[in-house]
């Protein structure tokens, strides 16, 4: 590949070029040193690469030390040295049953709320596409405030709504016929201390309220890149909505829709926000995901940064796994030019 | 119009109305509640507006009496000085960055490129516990600047990604004719580059900003104890935990932490899409 800099003028430095050497001032000295050894895009890079390495990878490569080792207070305070303990972090994690418990909590959540909000999501891009002008800018603006409303206030918000003292929705469902909602007391239910499965569907109404959004303006912003004929073509042959959708939509989006799904999937894996507001951290072990269980076992009573490290990595590697995913997806999308 | 294709229309519009009206509910719940007195609030008959609208929840949070840490502004502060300098640091760094990938070639690119892929992926979860180490050696945890620089690090990998593109999209011959006409490298920055990439800035700005504004995990772990440097959700988490029961001045607490970026959200709306789908990243 051709050196553009050397194609452009300009983002080199003119004056002084040339002029003899000797006669230089220093600045375009350096900036004659600059262009002879092409360094230009490594001095601009340079402050980004120093944060990105120092804040990221460093600490990365930190995590790693200490799952082998048995950092904790003692060490962290300098009072006790550092020792190598092996795998000893690892099987402690792995013979944990609280790990699997965790581990459960948030494969299931997952599985459960990935394809929710892509389906949701999916449905109401397509419903966008074809509404009115105003009726799409007032979807699209009740998406966009849900969207960006700060996850902390969106949980605390859900747990008010949830809430058995004066909640909305344990009113609401009490008001509905047997029939229709179960036998169970719906007054004062208690949603965030019941149990797991309680927790987490507070949690996926949660998520799935913030997180369609996101995917259903994507979807509709690759709906807009379709060419018209295509669906005009379609009707002259007869087809339905499902099979036009199945035809066209969905072949012609499927780049778009991978990256949405590898996108839900890590968000969904990296939710602590909303669950260590509902499950009232520290309490509720029973509810923890992997996030938040390995925050536990960092940074609770007595903290083991060396336990918490083996987790971070355990859970690290499972995303980065699915991140390998996303990658190639990019890749064959031609994101990376 | 055929009858049955307009019955299609109304029953699309009305599924959309509905759709909307249900996304905006808990919003509209949040400021409903925090303008109720507390008989209302508690009322087994729950009312869909206040019949009698108060400003006493308002007042508490304000006042701060209500948290016991102190008045909200304090907190609006601390958060914004966070948010304000994260964004203005990640937009000068990812903007050179930016220009790097997008204007030269060079050895290493790709893989820089592939590195901010996948480093924008690694969970915060797992950097914090060595984050916290570290920042505690260097005494920078009970410290807002301390958190700016994790988060000014964290916004970098999805700026640069998004910001290239609108750096690419900068015709060369543009900067060459300024070239040409003499201008060195800073002012053809400044003066051509800058302005175009522009539209750009703003949307990675946007980003940076919801990224600090509504970070969680660091600012709770480095902040602490330490009351008067909490950020708004580390204040509302704290308030929330306290217990007692105080839904009006919690839900006013976190209207005034959502209220504004709402309606900053509404205004920027337009270029806030286009960037985000230009980007389709992280959110």
């Amino acid at each position: 590949v051709a050196d553009t800099a050397q194609r452009r003028p300009g983002l080199r430095p003119a004056p002084g070029a040339g002029r003899p050497l000797p006669a230089l001032p220093p600045r375009a000295r350096a900036a004659a040193f600059v262009r002879r050894h092409k360094l230009a895009p490594y001095l601009l890079l340079a402050p980004a690469l120093a944060g990105i390495a120092l804040v990221l990878l460093w600490p990365l490569a930190q995590v790693v030390l200490f799952s082998f080792q048995n950092y904790g207070l003692p060490q962290l305070t300098g009072a006790q040295p550092t020792q190598w303990v092996g795998l000893a972090n690892f099987t402690a994690t792995f013979t944990d049953p609280e790990f699997w418990l965790s581990l459960r909590n948030t494969v299931a959540f997952a599985v459960v709320v990935v394809p929710l909000t892509l389906l949701l999501g999916t449905a109401i891009g397509l419903l966008l596409n074809r509404l009115g002008r105003k009726m799409a800018a007032f979807v699209s603006g009740a998406a966009l405030l849900a969207w960006a409303t700060p996850p902390t206030a969106g949980a605390v918000l859900f747990y008010w709504l949830f809430n058995p003292d004066g909640g909305l929705v344990d009113w609401g469902l009490a008001k509905l016929p047997h029939w229709l909602v179960g036998s169970t007391n719906w007054a004062q239910y208690n949603w965030t201390t019941t149990g797991a499965l309680q927790a987490y569907t507070v949690l996926t109404i949660l998520v799935l309220w913030t997180s369609f959004p996101f995917i259903a303006v994507s979807v509709l912003a690759g709906l807009k890149t379709v060419p018209g004929e295509l669906y005009e073509a379609a009707r002259i042959d007869g087809a339905g909505s499902w099979g036009t959708f199945r035809r066209i939509t969905y072949p012609l989006l499927k780049p778009i829709f991978l990256v949405l799904l590898l996108l839900s999937v890590i968000w969904d894996f990296n939710v602590f926000n909303q669950i260590y507001l509902i499950s009232g951290f520290p309490g509720n072990q029973n509810e923890y995901n992997l996030s938040l269980y390995s925050y536990d076992k960092a940074f609770g009573f007595p903290p083991s940064y060396g336990l918490g490290g083996a987790l971070a990595l355990i859970f690290t590697f499972i995303l980065l796994v699915i991140t390998v995913g996303y990658v190639r997806a990019s890749v064959r999308q031609g994101v990376i030019a | 119009m055929s009858p049955a294709r307009r019955a299609r229309a109304v029953s699309r519009n009305g599924i959309a109305l509905i759709i909307g009206l249900v996304t905006l509910f808990p919003i509209f719940w949040m400021v409903s509640t925090a303008f109720k007195p507390s008989p209302e609030i508690y009322s087994l008959t729950p009312s869909l507006l206040p019949s009698h609208p108060t400003l006493h929840n308002f007042d508490t949070v304000i006042g701060g009496q209500a948290s016991g840490i102190g008045p909200v502004w304090m907190f609006f502060r601390n958060s914004l000085s966070v948010t304000l300098a994260t964004v203005v640091i990640a937009s000068v760094l990812s903007l050179l960055a930016s220009v790097a990938v997008a204007r030269f070639r060079f050895r290493l690119r790709g893989s820089f490129l592939i590195m901010l892929l996948i480093v924008q992926m690694i969970p915060g979860q797992a950097l914090i516990i060595a984050l916290f180490v570290d920042f505690n050696k260097l005494g920078l945890l009970q410290n807002l600047g301390g958190l700016v620089i994790v988060y000014a690090a964290q916004a970098l990998p999805v700026s640069i990604w998004m910001l290239r593109n609108f750096v690419a999209t900068v015709p060369r011959e543009l900067e060459e004719a300024a070239a040409i006409d003499g201008a060195s490298a800073p002012r053809i920055f400044w003066r051509v580059l800058f302005p175009l990439v522009m539209p750009g800035l703003v949307a990675t700005s946007i980003f940076s900003f919801i990224t600090a504004y509504n970070e969680f995990i660091v600012a709770l772990t480095f902040l602490g104890q330490d009351h008067s440097l909490y950020t708004l959700p580390i204040y509302v988490t704290y308030f929330f935990g306290r217990g007692g029961a105080q839904w009006g001045p919690i839900m006013a607490a976190s209207t005034l932490y959502t209220v504004p970026v709402l309606i900053f959200f509404m205004i920027v709306r337009r270029r806030l899409v286009g960037g985000l789908v230009a980007g389709a990243v992280k959110g």
